[in-house]
């Protein structure tokens, strides 16, 4: 069924009687042709591009809850492609060229936001690295502004400028950045995949890999064993835990990330604003809530919760460069389990185990690179070579020293 | 008439004070209320039903609770800076002078022009958003999202920094008790007679819970006197801190909570006192008794003003003494609902109707009122009020109030903060604490489905005298109250149903009828996350304490499951919500982080040096003279008065550490990449550490003192981090090595003396029986020695501007004399202080690496020191250094650069690609890492990566810079721009 | 979280700073000064694994943190990454000696 003006008035009309499910719940077939571990964004985004664009349709998506319960059901809905090296930049502007299509492409209103995204700088270091970054941005055709203080002021003048302990000297702005509705992101690729014909199964849950002389055929499940061609490992999060059923161990550390939204409140800040000297970003939702979060809490957890450390430490961050947000009441915290890895950056690539590919380490920027990743997955599954843009992120790079560390803190997990 | 709807009841309740009558101002209109009221009983005592409107539709929207569950009654509190918006009348306490606004409509609240949306209801269906707005592409953002932003929000920020001040605090226990109801309020007698040390929280500004608001009898008294009793008691116990105002927000780790204390929100002014103060109780347990929540029935027309919770009308009722309404009427599912008619029908209110869904005998009769039994409320009218509810039997009556009880939920929130699962209780129809609870919390009374009072009592009570019993604590512990135990009764009957086209609310604040949850079922959103999600259901700033039951009883009901199959969500923290300036505490402002001053300080403040941030440090950036008008005429002077003669320059805010040890000097053969094990002693080498990943780390210069003394240094970044890696490496990796470090940094006061009267200067406060000739301490010598006669120092000649140099250290209190006595030796040679914008210019000059080029992406490879890392010797980052791709011949190297067009500035930042390609990713082959304006050179100067540089000296390529618009061509040279022998280090 | 520091007793985790798996204090041989391709190669490897392969367990997980704010030790905690819960704590030099490690 499309969505159409004249279905929605007609609808409306009518009471509503008329609206299908936006995807179908069927029982699991023997066999796929692609089989996708993992139903949250990415897994979706890879069955909606793998039908749409390469015309593999006879797949399926096995979620062990609901769909997008996972990170695209608990991010801070920033979209941005704005990074520093040469090996992430494209992917994420590729990303962000999708996220700009994505209403049209899915028939469905994920409410694609670009109101711009501000990264503040309170230092000439910082700023000579930002114009780095705003200079490779602008390579990339992804634009960028850098603004001084007054430029600040102007679009923020609520900033605390005049009494910080790090004066904000200025900013790098990504006009096109933004925010997306996180939870329309997957019932938008379930819907545009399902439409296709790919079988969505939630509730069933991978239990093993059947793998015999190096190569994987099927996986077993809570709904019983299933046949693939192909099987495609998605689960952000929960990498660790499902690729040691298939005996692997992985550059990854599970991490807690907390994030915050506080009561709704009337319009107060456009964009996406992040603080420079401190933990925390912030934008505000549709709703009227501001949605922010901050680090890691920094240990290795699978909890979905965090500690009161960290909630006060991104607080704290918040008023000092906004104390005008002092009186907005936190309404809700909740904790994502984030797949960490070695360098920061992610991973999609075949595995050592023939029709066992993986996907995952997507640290906590899987949510803007939802689209990209569905693209390079379904891509490399289709065609079995790396997409252009995603030639980088290899299972393998560390041992050849082709590390992608934007922040450049090495192998450390908790600091990326 | 002022207070109209105030009871002139006999029996006075001791909750408010009819002596003290404050005034208070809603929506500019001045009214009086009581000392102890809320601003919810107030308003409701002067007949003031109307006090907002909801999220989505604009409805009309009145009281509906008496407590922090509250949906509807969300006013801004106070004004201009110290607005609060969303704060929820029913526990704001009263205060002579306060002034509160209703929120979310355009124009007066009675004919909000927003409510225009009602009228469009039927194409705002849940998750219509999703469906339209996308053609044409171009107008979501343009238009549509737009308008649905402006409409969006409740309440509205000042905009203004908040003036409030805020604190935080520790607290340690043995038992938590969470809620002063009857149950917390046992529990805490109990486990304070026993002897435990006990902290009894409550949010309300009164304890007591449910006991302030019912009629019940406990112990052969009123309710509200055994409560004033008990706290009497409590507060005579050292071992028991009472803090009422105060909620309970999360459960933490190991049993530590945290709690918000709303110190000055009751009154008019804090005084200069913190507003709030923020927590943390770290409990051996905790009781939750935090009571249970009633549970609304959810019926066509049920959102109008006058609709309330029955037990919410008693309490305006009992503790209040406030009528919501003059002919009230009740809706129940329950026997608890008719203690609603009793009650307010005792203190002379008319009771219109009792209409009850069971088809049971009337539990009681009121005179004049209709008692309906197996009947449901189908309608209701009253645009701003409630006037009239239609029955199932046809029936239409005129109230103004109707009471709606449809049973009780515990308040299992805090109990799921760990993510345990409540469990669904088959006679109590409610979900009670189960699955995992945080490690050493206890749930009692009817938090934990104990509903009635004496079992409420007494699992408090019994709980708190076990928990303290296998504590150790012996006191003798009397026994608990006798309270009556009253009837639970309850029925499975959640909403009316109904085939008209009226809706029927579940969620007050964000609009959500029964027909949303159906329709969200419909398009597949089965999951209980999903309707909240796709329906916004429960989100709002009540987080659906009230709205998520009834909700998860639709859905049931048209899945044809029930409600524990259906499942539910997950509660967070906090249990309210609670002001982000309230977590900050102090941190904010020039108070954010500490600031670290150094023992220059006090000098360079003299002499009217501008600072830098830089870390936690405040650094001289450069010191103007008078008549100097730009940053660059003080730095070119610093810098050329530097070259010329000499300049001093604080560097104490590089890390130093002392490494001791027999083995220090192999440990620091492991430490650093190149060789350490050889150094002589009196003697300064330059290090460079590696990570383990083969990265560079840090560098600087280590100085061997004696044999088995080593004093490094670390760049100011890095001082911390460097600091604990080698702690890592002696404690985790090389125990058998007999090494122990200090941190030294801010023991010492260190200072560069640069320049080529360097030496004569120093020569002048140095004691004369030390050596410092070239010959006696040459090039990288060090040493100790005394200066001003005696006061110790260390002598180092090391360089980093490329200028003969020294550092000298004195201990840190002699920091600002040693500055002192420096400047002046040096008057007669015209000795300069410098900052740290000279010193990079001059390192930069030099060719020197910083923070810019070690940013933690580099390797001694890119850095030109590939041969630096010894092969003969095992150190930290020496195998995966060899990594293939970080040893590549056409890897990015560290050089120079130099604009062809001299009158051009350079920046650092600029990409480099080969002159006449397009500036895009695949061209990229590098980036400028620092720049300065040369005052030696007379021109802009630039050190930078770029591939396979060093083999590149006197190409021209292309340095982009989009960004600021700036791209020019530029000339790789050497980077050592000035004294490339570095003859001027070694006369 | 509350470390029950082994000389210092029970400490908020807030004094320290979390490292990661203790498995990073298994640091391998190195390859040696004259070392074959083959041999180097093999280090390589093991340097690989040994800085960034982890186990990552959803469940008791010794790690290594840091006193930063206290007596500068390194300990290993014993903690379950999905409750939290910690069930031991040791000093880190007296893990590192009882394993053997050495310069």
């Amino acid at each position: 069924m499309r969505y159409s003006a004249l279905k929605v008035i007609k609808e409306a009309l009518t009471g509503h009687k008329g609206w299908d499910p936006v995807w179908r719940s069927p029982e699991p077939k023997k066999h796929y042709d692609v089989i996708i571990v993992g139903g949250g964004g990415h897994g979706l985004a890879t069955a909606h591009y793998l039908a749409n664009q390469y015309g593999i349709t006879n797949v399926a998506v096995l979620e062990k809850g609901w769909i997008g319960g996972g990170n695209v059901g608990r991010n801070t809905t920033i979209i941005r492609s704005n990074y520093l090296l040469p090996e992430n930049e494209p992917f994420y502007e590729y990303s962000m060229k999708l996220w700009e299509n994505l209403e049209q492409d899915t028939n469905y209103n994920s409410m694609v936001s670009q109101r711009g995204i501000l990264n503040l700088y309170h230092s000439d270091g910082q700023r000579d690295a930002f114009v780095r970054r705003g200079n490779g941005m602008i390579m990339a055709g992804a634009g960028a502004d850098l603004l001084d203080q007054d430029a600040v002021r102007e679009m923020y003048p609520f900033l605390d400028f005049d009494n910080a302990r790090f004066p904000i000297k200025g900013g790098l702005l990504q006009k096109r950045g933004g925010t997306v509705r996180h939870d329309a992101v997957a019932w938008g690729y379930a819907r545009g995949a399902d439409s296709k014909g790919v079988d969505i199964i939630q509730n069933c849950e991978v239990t093993g890999f059947d793998i015999k002389d190096g190569i994987c055929t099927g996986v077993k499940t809570t709904k019983g064993n299933i046949g693939a061609n192909k099987v495609a490992v998605c689960v952000a999060g929960s990498s660790s835990r499902v690729m040691a059923q298939a005996g692997m161990n992985l550059p990854i550390e599970s991490h807690v990330l907390q994030a915050f939204v506080t009561e709704g409140l009337k319009p107060v800040i456009d964009g996406v604003v992040t603080f420079g000297a401190g933990h925390f970003y912030v934008s505000q939702s549709d709703k009227g809530g501001l949605v922010f979060g901050g680090d890691l809490d920094g240990y290795n957890s699978y909890a979905q919760r965090g500690n009161l450390p960290v909630v006060e430490d991104v607080c704290e961050g918040g008023i000092a460069i906004m104390p005008a947000i002092g009186r907005a009441k936190l309404l809700r915290m909740w904790g994502g389990i984030m797949d960490m890895s070695m360098d920061g950056s992610p991973f999609i690539d075949r595995t050592h185990v023939k029709g066992l590919y993986f996907n995952g380490g997507w640290c906590y920027g899987g949510f803007k690179a939802t689209p990209a990743s569905g693209m390079c997955y379904a891509h490399l599954l289709a065609t079995d070579t790396p997409h252009e843009v995603a030639k980088g992120f290899k299972l393998d790079r560390f041992r050849s020293g082709g590390m992608i560390d934007e922040k450049g803190v090495g192998a450390q997990p908790n600091l990326h | 008439m002022s207070q109209v709807n105030r009871l002139n009841s006999a029996s006075k309740s001791t909750s408010i004070n009819r002596e003290k009558m404050f005034s208070f101002k809603f929506n500019g209109q001045t009214f009086q209320g009581y000392e102890g009221d809320t601003l919810a009983s107030a308003l409701l005592a002067n007949g003031q039903i109307l006090v907002g409107r909801s999220f989505k539709y604009h409805r009309p929207r009145g009281i509906f609770t008496a407590g922090s569950e509250e949906p509807n009654a969300l006013i801004h509190l106070r004004t201009g800076a110290h607005q609060e918006p969303n704060a929820r009348a029913t526990v704001a306490e009263l205060f002579n002078g306060l002034v509160a606004t209703s929120q979310n409509h355009r124009g007066p609240l009675k004919y909000d022009l927003m409510a225009i949306n009602d009228l469009m209801s039927p194409f705002l269906s849940a998750g219509f958003y999703y469906k339209t707005f996308m053609w044409p592409k171009v107008l979501w953002e343009k238009l549509y999202e737009p308008v649905i932003r402006h409409a969006a929000g409740l309440g509205e920020l000042s905009k203004l920094d908040d003036p409030d001040i805020y604190d935080k605090g520790f607290l340690h226990c043995d038992i938590l008790i969470i809620g002063a109801g009857p149950s917390g309020l046992s529990a805490a007698l109990a486990a304070g007679q026993a002897g435990s040390r006990v902290i009894l929280a409550d949010e309300d500004f009164q304890m007591g819970g449910r006991l302030n608001s019912e009629t019940y009898e406990v112990a052969g008294m009123a309710g509200s006197e055994w409560v004033s009793n008990t706290i009497d008691a409590l507060a005579a116990m050292d071992n028991v801190r009472l803090m009422k105002r105060t909620t309970v927000i999360g459960a933490f780790d190991h049993g530590i909570y945290s709690a918000v204390e709303r110190k000055t929100d009751h009154l008019l002014q804090s005084d200069g006192k913190p507003r709030q103060v923020l927590w943390k109780i770290y409990s051996k347990h905790a009781i939750l008794s935090a009571g249970s929540t009633e549970r609304p029935i959810a019926f066509p027309n049920n959102d109008r003003p006058g609709v309330m919770l029955a037990a919410a009308v008693r309490s305006y009722a009992n503790r209040w003494e406030v009528t919501p309404g003059q002919a009230v009427s009740i809706f129940t599912n329950n026997d608890d609902g008719w203690r609603t008619a009793t009650d307010l029908a005792a203190k002379g209110v008319k009771i219109a109707a009792v209409v009850d869904s069971r088809s049971i005998a009337p539990l009681a009769e009121f005179p004049g009122a209709h008692i309906e039994m197996g009947t449901e409320v189908v309608n209701t009218s009253g645009r701003h009020g409630l006037q009239t509810i239609t029955l199932s039997n046809g029936k239409i009556i005129d109230t103004d109030c109707l009471a709606v009880s449809g049973g009780w939920n515990p308040n299992v929130h805090l109990s799921c903060h760990h993510r345990g699962i409540p469990q669904w209780n088959k006679e109590l129809l409610a979900f009670v604490p189960g699955g995992e609870l945080p490690p050493e919390m206890y749930v009692s009374g009817a938090a934990n489905g104990d509903l009635s009072l004496a079992s409420a009592i007494k699992s408090g009570h019994d709980i708190a005298n076990k928990l303290s019993k296998a504590l150790g604590h012996k006191g003798r512990v009397k026994a608990c109250a006798k309270a009556e135990n009253e009837s639970t009764a309850n029925s499975d009957f959640w909403f009316v149903k109904t085939d008209t086209k009226n809706r029927s609310w579940v969620d007050l604040q964000n609009d959500v009828t029964t027909k949303d949850i159906v329709l969200a079922q419909q398009e597949g959103f089965n999951s209980v996350e999903h309707v909240k999600r796709y329906t916004t259901l429960g989100m709002a700033t009540d987080q659906g304490k009230t709205s998520n039951l009834p909700a998860m009883a639709v859905m049931a009901d048209n899945a044809g499951k029930t409600i524990p199959e259906i499942g539910t969500t997950i509660f967070r923290p906090p249990y309210t919500p609670v002001s982000m300036s309230t977590f900050a505490g102090r941190s904010r402002g020039k108070d954010f982080r500490p600031t670290r001053l150094t023992p220059s300080h006090q000098y360079a403040e003299k002499q009217g040096a501008v600072f830098v941030e830089v870390g936690a440090w405040m650094r001289s950036q450069w010191l103007p003279k008078t008549g100097e008008t730009h940053w660059r005429e003080s730095v070119d002077r610093e810098v050329t008065q530097t070259r010329n003669s000499v300049g001093m320059c604080d560097v104490s805010t590089l890390g130093k550490i002392d490494i001791q040890g027999k083995d220090a000097g192999e440990f620091l053969n492991r430490i650093y990449c190149n060789t350490f094990a050889t150094l002589k002693v009196g003697m300064v080498r330059y290090g460079l550490m590696l990570r383990e990943d083969g990265i560079a780390m840090d560098d600087g210069t280590t100085a061997r003192l004696t044999e088995t003394q080593f004093v490094m240094t670390t760049t100011t970044a890095n001082a911390v981090s460097v600091f604990r890696h080698m702690e890592f490496c002696r404690q985790c990796l090389w125990p058998d090595l007999d090494v122990h470090l200090i941190s030294a940094t801010e023991q010492y006061a260190q200072y560069s003396v640069a320049g080529p009267n360097a030496r004569k200067l120093l020569e002048k406060v140095v004691d004369k029986e030390f050596d410092i000739s070239n010959e006696g301490f040459p090039f990288m010598a060090c040493g100790e020695i005394s200066v001003c006669g005696g006061t110790p120092a260390r002598l180092f000649r090391i360089s980093f501007s490329g200028e003969l140099a020294y550092e000298i250290a004195v201990p840190t209190r002699y920091g600002v004399s040693m500055m002192e006595a420096l400047m002046e030796a040096g008057s007669e040679f015209d000795s300069v202080v410098y900052g740290t914008e000279a010193l990079g210019v001059m390192r930069i000059e030099k060719g020197h690496a910083a923070g810019n080029e070690l940013n933690g992406q580099t390797t001694a490879h890119n850095l030109g020191m590939g041969r630096m890392v010894s092969k003969k010797k095992d150190s930290i980052g020496n195998m995966l250094s060899e990594r293939p791709n970080m040893v590549k011949d056409d890897a990015n190297r560290l050089v120079g650069f130099f604009p062809v067009d001299k009158s051009n500035n350079l920046n650092a930042g600029m990409h480099f690609m080969t002159t006449g390609k397009e500036a895009n990713t695949a061209n990229d082959e590098g980036w400028m890492t620092s720049v300065a304006f040369s005052p030696s050179l007379g021109h802009s100067i630039g050190i930078g990566y770029i591939k396979n540089g060093h083999e590149r000296t006197g190409e021209t390529v292309t340095a982009f810079n989009g960004l600021q618009d700036n791209t020019m061509e530029v000339e790789i040279v050497s980077a050592h721009f000035i004294d490339p022998k570095g003859e001027r280090l070694r006369v | 979280m509350i470390i029950n520091h082994p000389l210092l007793g029970p400490r908020d985790a807030a004094e320290f700073v979390y490292l990661g798996d203790a498995s990073l204090m298994n640091r391998p041989e190195w390859k040696g000064e004259d070392a074959s391709e083959e041999q180097t190669e093999k280090t390589l490897d093991a340097y690989h694994d040994y800085l960034y392969i982890r186990e990552n367990k959803a469940g008791e997980h010794k790690e290594l943190w840091y006193h930063e704010q206290g007596d500068r030790s390194w300990l290993v905690v014993t903690r379950h990454t999905i409750s939290h819960e910690i069930t031991k704590v040791e000093l880190a030099r007296d893990v590192a000696v009882a394993n053997g490690n050495k310069s």
